[in-house]
């Protein structure tokens, strides 16, 4: 008999160990999986993990996939590490771009270097004001803001379909629900000439360092910390549960309206109803799967970006359906919750009577 | 009741419970090194050592919550292996736990019923549960929720709890901490009447006069090993604590309190409705504590002292200024952060997960609390080395075992945790210090180690309130002590010139000059 104890102290190790874990036990199971699905699972592997990476062109395509990934998961990592679960990073994405839009829009005919900037700026507040509802409802009247953040993403899916198939519609456009393409002046310029990666992706990074400065070094990101792993400690210190739902609900809100300007301008160059593949939700699992940690967030939504590229692929040359991504996200994120139990506790054989 | 006769000390009865060889490892510590122990019916029988010499281990498999590794227990002459509690109170074990087993959601009604067989009528139990409480003095609502209780009043529903199954053998963990000397001279009589009707008593304590007073036969403890056997009643407390410790108990050096320091905390009519409906309401306190004096709070738990301490620490803002003063400043509006800027410093009750964050390393936990004033935060960036500094010397300074400034808080044992928490807001030199149940479940070295910490800071010109359910301790520590009873806050007596006796009553409510309209029914003594 086997049975789990808990560990004197939590396994620093394992704390490490369990995404690489998690990620070994999926890639085993997705041989599982591509064999019942009558496939070579060599093939399927080689078409699902190696293809995405097989030259610079798919790299970039790659690291393209992850910036709204690591920048939106960043921002909930804030959050998550203070307890405050902000669900609703899809909404918060949508808004962001929506607002980047309307400047977008608003400054078609303009060619001024600072449409972009007021783009930014734009999609970053839009996201947190989306943020900002949960904050108030959570402060306020102590509304849990899981249901809330969530709740409030089928608005803005439909804020976005509204505008799209209503105001905002292309009228040159085929009646297809998507505005007209920017101008130029409103576009995110390339990194790599010829490739589709953008200058979102410094803009990520850029986010992912701040991230670490505020979560790693700050008094304040330490605070929030404190209150993410006690409450009455963070009263007993005098640290104000206030501030620190306001500041994890509107980082991760910033963040992840930043992604959405980022898509808008970037890869797709206008509004459409299909402007996010569920980015929101697949950083959370991003943001788990990298230990909340930036450095850790950067891997994982290089893993995540591949995991969508590679469901695309798999789609296209072993004709798999759409679904098989979330399948292994699904199964990315179960074993890793498996493996985390181990952090915590350990197998022993119980002592025979 | 069980119908064995009475203890006589000679009998050639079978024994009620003997156990032989036992042994319990656990991952880092052997907890029960061959353990052998022997309980007669109708004897009361003190398990006596230190906190973490393996006592409560040991009442743990008697109740079949942990199994041992090795040994061989006996009931009544039979060899059993008990499986679990279920099968433990089956067969006539009850056990009052140090730390609580109650489900904090459920009513003290409900938290009875799931420790009965079968299913219950609630309201016939709570009829019982009220019959129990008032015989034996242990008033409780059967219809509050656990959550609502204080320590004290959660352990009278354990109480209530063992005492309604009439067990044979009644295991007392620690009983005493939370209870009025009266209160423990009517819980004493109880546990003698119920050995009289034949039940034996296991009574785990480290309190030396108790066991002297209560036992029949007492075996010690020490590093998870029995250092001996003795009669309580032929023993002086030195011989039994060289037993139990190894050596000579240490003694606290207190000098005379320099009189005439300048007013460092000052309650001015601290009157504050509790939010909670089972809370205390605290009504019209007045209190100066001078610099160089340390004065005690006594009191049975749950009669406010939670209520004040939130109210002086500022985690519970009061409406207006003037109620609270620290330093010469109306604080009664202000965070526990700009308190503790004032000069406050502040030890809570609870350790883990209040005074210290459980799964953060020591070098993070000075930050919290000390991060201001230590300098730990430079220019709002955290400055690790110097957090590591400070946690180090406090580690060394208040010897703390621990692996070192990256150990976990929960790693700790609780008085090592204690001792680092109480370090670490000594060290920042506070001007004034309050201290709540400095030593709960601290073992006797280290809990002199404390109260001295204390005594050294006052010497030094800090004021310093403490609050404790202690007795034994205030008396030993305070240069003044009041008591708090229902919200009420008596005047303050010198340590010098009142007893035991005499704050004892007051801790039922009753002091000179109390208000005579008091419903003095409704004190939860």
């Amino acid at each position: 008999m086997f049975k789990l104890e808990a560990r004197p102290q939590a396994s620093l190790a394992m704390r490490y160990a369990s995404p690489a874990i998690a990620v070994v036990l999926m890639l085993i199971a997705g041989v599982v999986v591509f064999s019942a699905l009558g496939r070579n699972p060599i093939e399927g592997f080689q078409v699902f993990f190696l293809n995405p990476m097989r030259d610079l062109n798919a790299v970039t395509e790659l690291l393209l996939k992850a910036t709204p990934l690591m920048l939106i998961a960043v921002g909930l990592a804030v959050g998550f590490r203070a307890n405050v679960w902000n669900i609703g990073a899809e909404g918060q994405f949508l808004m962001g771009a929506v607002a980047a839009t309307a400047v977008a829009l608003a400054f078609q005919s303009s060619e001024s270097a600072l449409v972009l900037p007021t783009m930014v700026v734009a999609g970053a507040i839009g996201g947190a004001l989306w943020a900002a509802l949960p904050a108030l409802l959570k402060t306020r009247f102590n509304a849990n803001e899981i249901l809330t953040s969530l709740m409030l993403v089928y608005i803005a899916q439909l804020a976005v379909s509204w505008l799209v198939f209503g105001p905002w519609r292309d009228p040159a456009g085929f009646n297809f629900p998507q505005t007209e393409m920017f101008s130029d002046a409103a576009l995110l310029p390339m990194l790599i000439e010829g490739t589709r990666l953008n200058y979102a992706f410094i803009l990520a990074l850029g986010v992912l360092a701040a991230g670490y400065v505020f979560m790693e070094r700050s008094y304040t990101g330490f605070k929030m910390r404190v209150a993410g792993e006690s409450e009455a400690a963070a009263r007993y210190a005098g640290y104000s549960a206030v501030t620190t739902i306001w500041i994890g609900l509107l980082a991760g809100g910033a963040a992840a309206g930043l992604a959405g300007m980022a898509e808008v301008a970037g890869p797709v160059g206008q509004l459409t109803d299909k402007i996010s593949s569920g980015y929101g939700f697949a950083a959370i699992i991003v943001a788990f799967v990298g230990r909340l940690n930036p450095i850790g967030i950067f891997f994982a939504s290089l893993l995540m970006a591949l995991l969508y590229i590679g469901g695309e692929q798999a789609q296209q040359y072993l004709s798999l359906p759409a679904s098989i991504s979330k399948v292994f996200q699904g199964m990315l994120l179960f074993f890793l919750l498996g493996s985390d139990v181990f952090i915590q506790y350990r197998l022993r054989r119980s002592a025979r009577q | 009741m069980p119908q064995e006769q009475p203890s006589s000390g000679t009998q050639s009865a079978t024994p009620r419970l003997k156990l032989s060889g036992i042994t319990k490892i656990y991952p880092s510590v052997v907890a029960n090194d061959n353990i052998d122990l022997t309980v007669m019916p109708g004897e009361i029988h003190a398990v006596l050592g230190e906190n973490g010499a393996g006592k409560s281990t040991l009442m743990k498999m008697i109740y079949g919550v942990v199994k041992p590794d090795a040994g061989e227990m006996m009931w009544q002459g039979q060899k059993v292996t008990i499986a679990n509690p279920a099968h433990a109170r089956e067969l006539g074990i009850g056990m009052v736990f140090q730390h609580f087993s109650l489900f904090e959601t459920l009513t003290v009604v409900d938290n009875v019923a799931l420790s009965l067989p079968g299913k219950q009528d609630l309201r016939a139990l709570s009829e019982r549960i009220r019959q129990v409480s008032d015989k034996y003095g242990l008033p409780v609502d059967p219809r509050r929720i656990v959550h609502s209780l204080s320590v004290g009043e959660r352990q009278r529903v354990e109480i209530i709890r063992c005492l309604l199954q009439t067990p044979k053998l009644l295991i007392m963990d620690e009983p005493t901490s939370v209870l009025t000397p009266q209160a423990v001279r009517k819980l004493f009589e109880t546990l003698r009447q119920l050995a009289s009707e034949g039940c034996s008593i296991l009574y785990i304590s480290h309190k030396l006069d108790e066991i002297q007073e209560l036992c029949d036969t007492a075996t010690v403890l020490r590093g998870g090993k029995v250092s001996g056997h003795c009669v309580p009643s032929k023993e002086s407390p030195k011989s039994m604590a060289r037993l139990m410790i190894g050596k000579d108990l240490p003694v606290c050096e207190h000098t005379q309190a320099k009189e005439g320091g300048e007013v460092l905390l000052k309650l001015a009519g601290l009157s504050h409705a509790s939010d909670d409906p089972f809370g205390i309401d605290l009504q019209d306190l007045h209190l100066e504590v001078h610099s160089g004096e340390i004065v005690g709070i006594a009191g049975v738990s749950g009669n406010g002292q939670q209520e004040l301490l939130y109210a002086v620490s500022g985690e519970e803002c009061l409406s207006e200024r003037f109620p609270v003063q620290i330093c010469g400043t109306q604080a009664g509006r202000m965070s526990p952060g700009r308190r503790r800027r004032l000069g406050l410093c502040f030890v809570s009750e609870e350790r883990l997960g209040r005074g210290a964050v459980p799964s953060m390393s020591l070098a993070e936990n000075v930050k919290f609390g000390a991060g201001k004033r230590r300098r730990l935060v430079r220019s709002s960036l955290s400055d690790f080395k110097a957090a590591r500094a400070f946690a180090a010397e406090c580690i060394e300074r208040y010897s703390v075992k621990a692996g070192g400034v990256f150990a976990q808080a929960r790693s700790l044992s609780g008085g090592n945790l204690q001792k680092f928490i109480v370090g670490r807001e000594i060290m920042q030199d506070p001007k004034m210090l309050v201290v709540a149940q400095p030593t709960w479940g601290v073992d006797v070295g280290a809990a002199a180690f404390i109260r001295q910490s204390i005594i050294d800071l006052r010497n030094r010109g800090c004021a310093v309130l403490v609050i404790s359910e202690e007795l034994d301790e205030l008396f030993e520590m305070c240069d003044r002590i009041a008591v708090i009873a229902k919200g009420r806050l008596s005047p303050t007596k010198r340590a010098a010139e009142t007893n035991v006796e005499e704050i004892g009553v007051w801790m039922s409510g009753i002091w000179p000059g109390v208000d005579a309209t008091m419903d003095q029914a409704r004190v939860q003594a």
